[in-house]
């Protein structure tokens, strides 16, 4: 069967993730062929799939001919160890899942919900599309993104916080200066 | 002389009434307006002491955001520490109890921090018919809260659940019964446009600070202090 660490050593996992939410237009754009593919061809051989709430239930497979193995869950109290493990991470636009993959350093691919009533999340994913710190698509032209996708070209996203928050409340109520 | 009060009013009829309804609305809007004065003023406070702080906790990216906001503020000026969440929130205020054990980690003296629950305006695709009915119930656990609580500060970032409690606390200035500081950081997933929330808070002048996490939104709305992002 040959040794583990070897397989392990030789995996590179996509991890995909919805959050809490429905989001079956990914997972049915996920389980077509071509970007099954696609993504082998790009070196990547297993992709994982939280689907949360969604109805759209993948195919497992185990990988042969030229394809990716395909595994899913539903939920998971936390999502950090899959980021961790993951070489490539694919995203709904929620701004929890965002900030958790980049704050890990991972490449990430946002994909937005189109189904959504108030579209809100693609302002961010847009933004920070723009600024080179991860890749934004739809379900429809996620397979074109994976296609002409260059990790070289994203830029780290350096962490922020709530020290210039901090100062500010402070400062009004009448605290002392740190 | 009753005679004489009764003929002065029946004269004057309907103008004595709208003098003096006249009067009141005129006291209250010179009230509200001093109040809004004043709260874009820092507090004048010689040693401030602690002060008792509502959280205003939400699904998606909000907890997170407020606890990482909370994770540079110093636990004793803020202290107690009310979190509050929607009732239909499950993970919010698990997240805030870890915050909370990790404190108590650092050596940080916990008075315990509470945490509640409470009912949501409306449901996401709930009719707007039933809303009205829900809502109406909404605010009146909010003002059950707040007349428990009175907190002195109040920290939001941007759920629906945060618009009652924010526009009481604001009633509360008005009426003489608790001053407080409402802050209001604006989600970092609102980079163009305001969320409901803070679009009304901001309007309405009921944040006395209101900071934003986009440059883009400082340009549209001057009022606004910008902080860059949070995480």
């Amino acid at each position: 069967m040959g040794d583990d660490s070897d397989i392990i050593k030789h995996e590179r996992i996509v991890f995909v993730t919805v959050g809490t939410t429905c989001f079956d237009a990914l997972v049915r754009a996920l389980d077509s062929p071509e970007v099954k593919r696609e993504l082998f061809k790009k070196g990547y051989t297993h992709l994982l799939i939280q689907i949360g709430r969604g109805s759209y239930i993948p195919t497992k497979t185990n990988g042969e001919d030229g394809c990716v193995a395909v595994d899913y869950f539903t939920f998971s109290s936390s999502i950090a160890e899959r980021l961790r493990s993951a070489s490539l991470v694919i995203s709904h636009a929620g701004s929890g899942s965002i900030f958790e993959t980049l704050r890990l350093g991972k490449p990430l691919i946002v994909v937005v919900n189109e189904d959504l009533m108030d579209n809100h999340q693609s302002e961010l994913a847009e933004e920070l599309a723009e600024r080179k710190h991860l890749f934004c698509a739809r379900p429809q032209t996620l397979y074109n993104t994976i296609k002409d996708m260059s990790l070289e070209t994203l830029i780290p996203y350096d962490p922020g916080d709530g020290r210039p928050v901090a100062k500010l409340i402070n400062r009004y109520l009448g605290f002392p200066e740190d | 002389m009753e005679k004489g009060f009764d003929k002065w009013t029946s004269d004057m009829g309907p103008s004595v009434y709208i003098f003096l309804v006249g009067s009141i609305i005129g006291i209250i809007v010179m009230r509200v307006l001093y109040v809004i004065y004043r709260s874009s003023k820092p507090l004048r406070i010689v040693s401030p002491k602690p002060l008792s702080t509502l959280i205003v906790l939400g699904s998606g990216g909000h907890t997170a955001e407020m606890i990482s906001l909370l994770s540079v503020l110093q636990e004793d000026r803020f202290s107690p520490r009310f979190y509050i969440a929607a009732a239909t929130d499950n993970m919010s205020l698990q997240k805030a109890r870890v915050f909370e054990d990790s404190l108590a980690g650092k050596g940080v003296v916990v008075v315990n921090a509470q945490f509640m629950q409470i009912y949501r305006s409306r449901e996401v695709g709930q009719s707007y018919l039933t809303s009205v009915g829900t809502t109406l119930v909404a605010i009146a656990h909010a003002l059950w809260i707040m007349i428990k609580l009175r907190p002195q500060v109040l920290l939001c970032n941007g759920p629906g659940t945060c618009v009652p409690l924010c526009v009481i606390a604001f009633v509360f200035k008005v009426l003489g019964i608790r001053w407080s500081s409402t802050f209001y950081v604006e989600s970092i997933a609102r980079v163009r446009k305001l969320s409901l929330s803070g679009l009304l808070l901001y309007k309405l002048h009921m944040a006395d600070q209101f900071f934003v996490q986009w440059p883009q939104l400082r340009r549209k709305y001057p009022r606004a202090h910008y902080v860059g992002c949070l995480m």
